[in-house]
């Protein structure tokens, strides 16, 4: 069993199953529509204004819907015992990760291409700045909201509450990320700087947290 | 050993005394500043201190999990002697950002090799662990009065409480945080989980720290530039003054790191103890009821 096959078949199989239930993708829609919401009544900027505040919005947005699904990630497998029986197959455990953190990534995307409509509609956005960066930007943000937050709701699912751990387990070691999009985003909006800077730094985080993920799942997952 | 501790404490009291009138009579008064800037005898030192603990805890991490297996145990070694080296070179080799001095960069990275095998000789097993737990918890006091004195310090200096795009304050907070976070992580796991758990999350935390560091590096920094390892200038009698004050400041985080230390080993041997007990009382009542059982066990 190598470890694409396996990833493959996991990853098929949470696709297939959020297909039919859609439960992470519904309540990670409605949640940030009310975080979107509930912004617009709390700020009402001028369209000059909304260009440095909107990046924050909407990581900020897309940061806590994520972690309802992040949540959902694990507790899936808890029941039945498929947590266990995955920990006993001989199929490698970073296959197990990496199929749950490509999962993630997608229903992340998929909500973030749902979102950015309704945002540039609330906040009547037009970026000054090259706004194909913005692309690489939620790419690689993404990516590093999901890995790290697999990661680390394999390891608060192990701990009593659960579905509180993660958000503290994940807010502290995500903030160069959050600070790498965020400014990433506002300076492609208000075209003050070049965004360049901020690309490499979320490239240098992904590459630095998937390979600690990547090395110490496995004590995770087997941690008894 | 523990006639010691009690000599240890009664010298880290005189030191703590001996540094204050230092920092309150002896020390001059800043020619810009006033007498507001004496709050530095209590901050820097505990920053400097707070900084080593989480050093020691990162590097207690690391052994702990690498100790798991024999060939990450062995690998593990080597790259902390790769990272020593390598480390130490690259920092005269590469330029660096103005106001990091090359020496300063090279010496950390060689207390890396340094401190690996210090600790792996007197901490074996389950000690790397307990060690953790120590230097987080006092690191995260030292680091509290360092984010408590800072603002109070800066409000007079600088006219603000807090400045969010500071290079130094913002990533101390971070450091604040991420371990905060692993204090929690320790308290709401259960107890057989804890340590990999732990120290898989402080090696997360410090990888966290140079991108944090650099992230905010774009912001213009309002901090002064660091005394120590930087371009900054200070008067050798304050310098002297700040020495004697981290001195004391060392003793005195030794002293409640080492009953910190004392108290998680009795708190271990207790909760063992405890365990030792219920299991030989479930085996003799299984004993009792299946032979066979209580014989596989004690096998």
């Amino acid at each position: 069993m190598s470890l694409w096959s396996v990833t493959l078949a996991t990853l098929a199989k949470d696709i297939r199953l959020e297909w039919r239930s859609k439960d992470a993708l519904n309540s990670m829609l409605f949640f940030s529509l009310l975080v979107v919401v509930i912004f617009s009544f709390s700020f009402d900027p001028l369209a000059e204004e909304s260009r440095h505040i909107a990046g924050g919005l909407i990581w900020v947005a897309i940061l806590f819907a994520a972690v309802v699904a992040l949540n959902q990630t694990w507790a899936r497998e808890l029941r039945n015992q498929v947590l266990d029986a995955y920990r006993v197959s001989p199929a490698p455990a970073n296959a197990l990760f990496l199929a749950k953190a490509i999962g993630n990534f997608i229903f992340v995307s998929v909500l973030e291409m749902l979102m950015t409509p309704l945002f540039i509609v609330f906040y009547n956005l037009r970026a000054i700045g090259p706004a194909w960066q913005l692309i690489p930007i939620a790419l690689l943000g993404t990516w590093a909201l999901v890995v790290n937050g697999t990661f680390f709701a394999a390891m608060s699912i192990r701990t009593r509450s659960r579905e509180i751990m993660l958000p503290l387990l994940l807010f502290p070691v995500s903030i160069p990320a959050v600070i790498g999009m965020v400014a990433g985003t506002t300076a492609i909006l208000t075209g003050d700087d070049p965004a360049h800077f901020w690309i490499i730094l979320l490239l240098t985080y992904d590459v630095v947290f998937t390979t600690a993920c990547l090395a110490l799942f496995e004590t995770v997952l087997q941690a008894e | 050993m523990k006639r010691a501790f009690p000599i240890l404490a009664v010298v880290t009291a005189v030191l703590l005394a001996y540094a204050l009138y230092q920092a309150l009579v002896v020390a001059p008064t800043d020619a810009q500043q006033g007498d507001v800037y004496r709050i530095i005898y209590y901050h820097v030192p505990s920053a400097w201190t707070a900084f080593l603990l989480f050093f020691i805890n990162f590097i207690a991490s690391v052994q702990y999990l690498a100790d798991g297996k024999p060939t990450s145990k062995q690998a593990a070694k080597w790259i902390a002697v790769a990272v020593g080296v390598v480390g130490a070179v690259a920092a005269f080799v590469i330029p660096l950002p103005a106001g990091i001095r090359p020496s300063a960069i090279a010496t950390t990275v060689l207390a890396i090799p340094v401190f690996y095998f210090f600790l792996g000789k007197y901490f074996p097993g389950e000690k790397l662990d307990v060690l953790a737990v120590t230097t987080a918890e006092v690191g995260v006091v030292f680091c509290t009065i360092v984010l408590i004195t800072g603002p109070i310090w800066a409000r007079p200096v600088w006219g603000i409480w807090w400045a969010p795009g500071d290079i130094r304050l913002t990533s101390t907070l971070v450091l604040w945080l991420i371990y905060v976070s692993y204090l929690i992580l320790r308290r709401f796991s259960d107890s057989a989980q804890t340590q990999k758990l732990a120290a898989a999350l402080a090696v997360f935390g410090a990888l966290d720290v140079p991108l944090v560091y650099f992230s905010i590096w774009f912001f213009r920094t309002q901090h002064p530039q660091p005394v120590i390892g930087g371009g900054g200038s200070m008067d050798p009698r304050m310098l002297h003054v700040l020495m004697i004050n981290w001195t004391a400041f060392l003793f005195f985080a030794f002293l409640v790191c080492w009953s910190r230390y004392r108290l998680e080993v009795l708190r271990r041997e207790v909760e063992q103890a405890h365990a030792m007990q219920s299991l030989s009382g479930a085996a003799s009542s299984v004993a009792l009821a299946n032979p066979a059982v209580s014989n596989r066990g004690s096998q």
